[in-house]
């Protein structure tokens, strides 16, 4: 195997925007942010990123366009982005929380604010990034719903008894209240890639890094994943690769994100 | 027009307990500054301050002076979670109206346009529907393919303000301003949006040049301007100068302990403009 868990991870967050085509790519977090720039110098080369501010950029630096934050917010009504956000929460159906923990009239732990998560969510491709793979994350019933998963409809408001397994989520598309589903590519952890390519949207393991076993995953996730007949290992670096992350991250900033080893 | 160039003290003199505040810039980037420490040594009290919120909503709450705050976020930007936001929430000192950020810009652009209210996507199926329960969703009355009865968006408010605050690089004496620095963010619309805009500026010149897109404000939108070289410490105010990151962990530091608050005020926050800059050039 080619580089530590970090590299492995870089691979499976870039693989995230693989067939994206020319969209903007906003990845929240180094290491997704190294696997969008890993993923626009191999296989995604239309992708459209920023400097941060209000600046499209070029892997070479050189400035490509300009999209203030009003022109942002225009991309994601378009359509036009595919975002990896962090989630201090997630549930089995996407579901996801950076807002604060605890009940929200008065939080245990105030965090950023739903930011974008809500529109992102209803408007275009969504993946996540969760450097540590835990049942903190991992939960049940997040405490507030900031990025729409699956079977939401649009009121928001929706019985949590309906949510146990079992229960009878799946609307069938024509009675889904018209309301369109949300779009959530993957799950990217320090443990394994999730997706939600199931047929009621519950999340699945697609693959586990190298190194990590799959009673790991589902020890350290706080409700039942859908795991397939065969798990596939998410594929290490290539040589070119892992020269190419070396480039891009000579400090291995990306080894500060992620713990040292698998949990036991 | 130079009566429209006022001090600070005399733009807070202009507002009044209980009104609704805009206050321009996002998260730690050109934010009125010198008018937030003008509000800080005012008795203003019971304020709702709309805001892509950084150390502005942060020093507000901390001050006890804003009753609520309408955000998607606090942030310092290099510094994840503002402080005395975290801290007000988590002691129940201040209200929150928690809006997607793409919900708070069509709240404003609902205002400038003199809209009751604009359809949007953002909202529908999260928990801002929960929180703030005042909010209804409408139908569109033109059906299409994929929404035969017509679809279903959120009907976001307008989100009027009785006064705005936006800092610029320049501006003139009868209002006119420019940002110099990459993004406008959504200063326009928030003088649009309100009753009455005051807008703080690095220098105000006799006549603006450069770019003709950067000449954000005109003079219709713009009640009264007030000259406040640095005013947007320690936030960014680029290209004249960059967030002070080094007071900006100072500042995050202090509020993170009452006493350690309490002496930072005192250094800092206390006296007037003029003995902030000259404490922070220390």
């Amino acid at each position: 195997m080619t580089g530590g868990t970090a590299d492995a991870c870089v691979v499976a967050c870039a693989e995230a925007w693989r067939g994206d085509g020319a969209i903007l790519a906003s990845p929240m977090g180094v290491i997704p942010a190294l696997g969008a720039r890993l993923a626009r110098q191999t296989f995604a080369p239309d992708l459209l990123m920023t400097d941060g501010e209000a600046f499209l950029v070029d892997e070479a630096g050189k400035v490509e366009g300009w999209l203030p934050y009003r022109q942002v917010f225009t991309m994601v009504a378009a359509g036009r982005r595919h975002v990896m956000m962090g989630a201090a929460q997630i549930d089995r159906f996407g579901n996801q929380n950076i807002s604060c923990i605890g009940d929200w009239a008065r939080p245990k732990a105030q965090l950023l604010g739903v930011r974008g998560a809500p529109g992102n969510t209803v408007n275009h491709a969504v993946s996540y990034w969760v450097p540590r793979h835990s049942r903190r994350v991992f939960v049940e019933h997040v405490d507030m719903v900031c990025g729409v998963g699956y079977h939401r409809g649009s009121s928001g408001v929706r019985d949590q008894g309906e949510w146990g397994p079992g229960a009878p989520h799946a609307e069938s598309p024509s009675t889904a209240s018209q309301q369109s589903e949300p779009d959530l590519r993957v799950v990217v952890t320090n443990l394994a890639v999730l997706d939600f390519l199931t047929p009621d949207h519950a999340m699945r393991v697609r693959s586990v890094h190298p190194g990590v076993e799959l009673a790991d995953v589902l020890n350290e996730t706080g409700f039942e994943l859908v795991v397939p007949d065969d798990v596939a290992v998410s594929r290490a670096p290539s040589a070119a690769e892992f020269d190419l992350i070396r480039r891009l991250d000579p400090d291995r900033t990306r080894d500060k994100e992620v713990p040292r080893s698998a949990p036991r | 027009m130079s009566g429209r160039v006022l001090t600070p003290e005399e733009v807070v003199g202009e507002l009044r307990d209980g009104m609704t505040i805009g206050i321009g810039g996002w998260g730690s980037r050109r934010k009125p500054m010198a008018l937030v420490r003008a509000i800080l040594r005012s008795p203003l009290r019971g304020l709702t301050v709309v805001s892509y919120a950084g150390p502005d909503v942060g020093l507000l709450v901390a001050s006890g002076q804003a009753r609520r705050i309408v955000t998607g976020f606090a942030s310092l930007d290099s510094i994840a979670l503002e402080p005395h936001f975290r801290n007000g929430r988590q002691r129940g000192t201040v209200e929150l109206t928690e809006l997607d950020e793409g919900m708070l810009h069509w709240g404003l652009l609902a205002a400038a346009h003199r809209l009751p209210f604009l359809p949007i996507r953002a909202g529908l199926g999260s928990d801002v529907m929960r929180v703030n329960p005042e909010l209804r969703t409408v139908r569109s009355p033109y059906g299409d393919t994929g929404h035969p009865g017509g679809e279903e968006l959120v009907a976001m408010p307008a989100l009027r303000l009785d006064a705005a605050l936006v800092h610029m690089s320049r501006a003139d004496a009868a209002g006119n301003g420019q940002y110099l620095g990459p993004d406008p963010y959504f200063d326009d619309l928030f003088c649009l949006a309100a009753e009455r805009a005051y807008v703080s500026c690095e220098r105000i010149v006799p006549a603006l040049t450069g770019p003709p897109q950067s000449l954000l404000l005109n003079r219709a939108m713009v009640h009264g301007v007030t000259e406040t070289p640095n005013g947007a410490h320690f936030t960014s105010c680029v290209p004249d100068y960059g967030r002070d990151e080094h007071f900006q962990r100072r500042y995050a530091t202090a509020a993170a302990d009452p006493d350690h608050w309490r002496r930072f005020r005192a250094e800092y926050l206390d006296g007037d403009e003029a003995s902030y800059q000259k404490a922070v050039r220390r």
